[in-house]
């Protein structure tokens, strides 16, 4: 072979790796080269053959459970794991009671009397949730002024949106979410690699200052009411982190 | 399962790890396992393999800090392949890389298209191939992944990998020519 492009531009064009202008000016060079045409025919030919041959090998099921059992055994505090199958009933219906019971039982957010509208589950709950994959922003910019607008007219109000990148809590982005049953605007923000969840939903309650931390499951939060709106603020970050964030928030 | 012992007492591993492994990282076993079978070229040893991969990967998972989890698992896939065949096979990783290729008629379309559709012939076609042509091809035709990603998982630089497939497909090309002489020789 002698042209060049066969051997190497040809391949990024095939994959669909090559930038807008190279694949054009690969596309005006097919034109006049019938090599790489010819050799273009011959590899989506090949492309199509090793696609049609069925040769992708999947795991097979006897393996998936070898590698859960390793990883039940890698696990600490696993008990739930190892628990035998005739036992997963009393088990389901323990974590059902015990999940009942705290429902009602356990305390409002926040330490002092004035409660908030969640509980610290339902928080974490969101919080986790937003960890998913594909869960974290609907709308997904560092621009203030791209996120607060979004919010427009999806809640009944409007939610403070500030950048604190300078501050070392650059904005990620923005989602909807609900938490006890309301609609609320949750912005996200990171630090470091944590990233951290603030919950906003308006209020008719008086202002208070910005609480003392929550802590449970190794996640931390903080609580307030500023202006009109209730905060919350949720992450496997430090506290303190949490607390600066919130003091610039309050600002 | 003998890599047991190995990356031990790094880090002790939660339930909430094992949630996040169990979501991120082994939804990606099929595709760990084909890695291996084809650098290996057997299902048995390649479950032996896999399995030491993926607990090797459970051992690390505190130092995955978000991104293509697949290319990551990959990695240790890849990386855990090569040792087992220095160990067990050393004689096939002695091929060069950037083994020089000699000047080949180009295959035609029909004489590839009658090849294709044999996948006992394709199979043995890239088993042929050097190891580190196979796994590229792997990547890219079996796995769909992009350049970036082949270049994250064999550790080649970006910049290389379309080098690397041009060869892999014209190594792979000429050993499909030689299975079939007389479907080749039609056409030349």
């Amino acid at each position: 072979m002698s042209c060049d492009f066969t051997r190497t531009v040809l391949h990024g064009y095939l994959d669909g790796e090559l930038d807008a202008s190279r694949a054009a000016e690969f596309e005006r060079h097919l034109e006049s080269c019938r090599e790489c045409a010819t050799a273009l025919g011959a590899e989506e030919s090949l492309r199509s053959s090793l696609h049609g041959a069925s040769l992708y090998e999947r795991a097979p099921v006897s393996l998936r459970k070898k590698i859960r059992a390793d990883l039940d055994a890698a696990t600490s505090s696993s008990v739930a794991l190892r628990i035998p199958a005739w036992r997963w009933l009393a088990v389901a219906a323990t974590v059902l009671i015990v999940a009942t019971v705290s429902w009602f039982a356990w305390p409002r957010v926040q330490n002092s009397a004035a409660s908030a509208p969640f509980t610290a589950t339902e928080i974490i709950d969101a919080h986790v949730r937003s960890l998913q994959p594909g869960h974290l922003t609907d709308v997904a910019s560092t621009d203030q002024h791209t996120v607060k607008p979004w919010f427009n007219g999806k809640l009944a109000f409007v939610p403070p949106v500030k950048d604190f990148a300078d501050e070392g809590f650059p904005l990620v982005g923005g989602r909807l979410d609900v938490l006890g049953g309301q609609n609320v605007a949750a912005l996200v923000y990171s630090r470091r690699k944590h990233l951290i969840n603030v919950f906003v939903l308006p209020t008719k309650e008086p202002d208070t200052p910005i609480h003392p931390p929550g802590a449970r499951q190794g996640y931390q939060w903080v609580h307030w009411r500023h202006q009109g709106m209730e905060f919350c603020a949720i992450s496997d970050a430090s506290a303190s982190d949490l607390h600066e964030l919130a003091q610039l928030i309050y600002q | 399962m003998s890599g047991s012992d190995q990356g031990k007492g790094s880090d002790v591993l939660d339930a909430q790890d094992r949630a996040r492994f169990e979501q991120l990282v082994l939804p990606h076993l099929d595709a760990a396992f084909n890695l291996a079978r084809w650098l290996l070229r057997s299902r048995a040893d390649s479950e032996d393999v896999a399995q030491e991969a993926m607990l090797r990967a459970y051992r690390f998972f505190r130092g995955f800090h978000g991104g293509d989890a697949r290319a990551w698992l990959l990695q240790i896939v890849r990386n855990t392949c090569y040792t087992w065949l220095e160990k067990n096979r050393p004689v096939e990783l002695m091929t060069e890389f950037d083994e020089e290729l000699h000047p080949q008629p180009s295959t035609s379309p029909e004489a590839l298209a009658i090849a294709g559709d044999n996948r006992e012939r394709l199979t043995r076609a890239l088993e042929t191939l050097p190891p580190r042509f196979r796994e590229v091809l792997v990547l890219r035709e079996l796995e769909g992944c992009s350049y970036k990603e082949i270049a994250s998982i064999t550790a080649i630089p970006i910049g290389t990998v379309m080098s690397a497939l041009a060869r892999a497909r014209q190594r792979l090309q000429r050993a499909l020519t030689h299975a079939s002489p007389q479907e080749a020789s039609r056409e030349l």
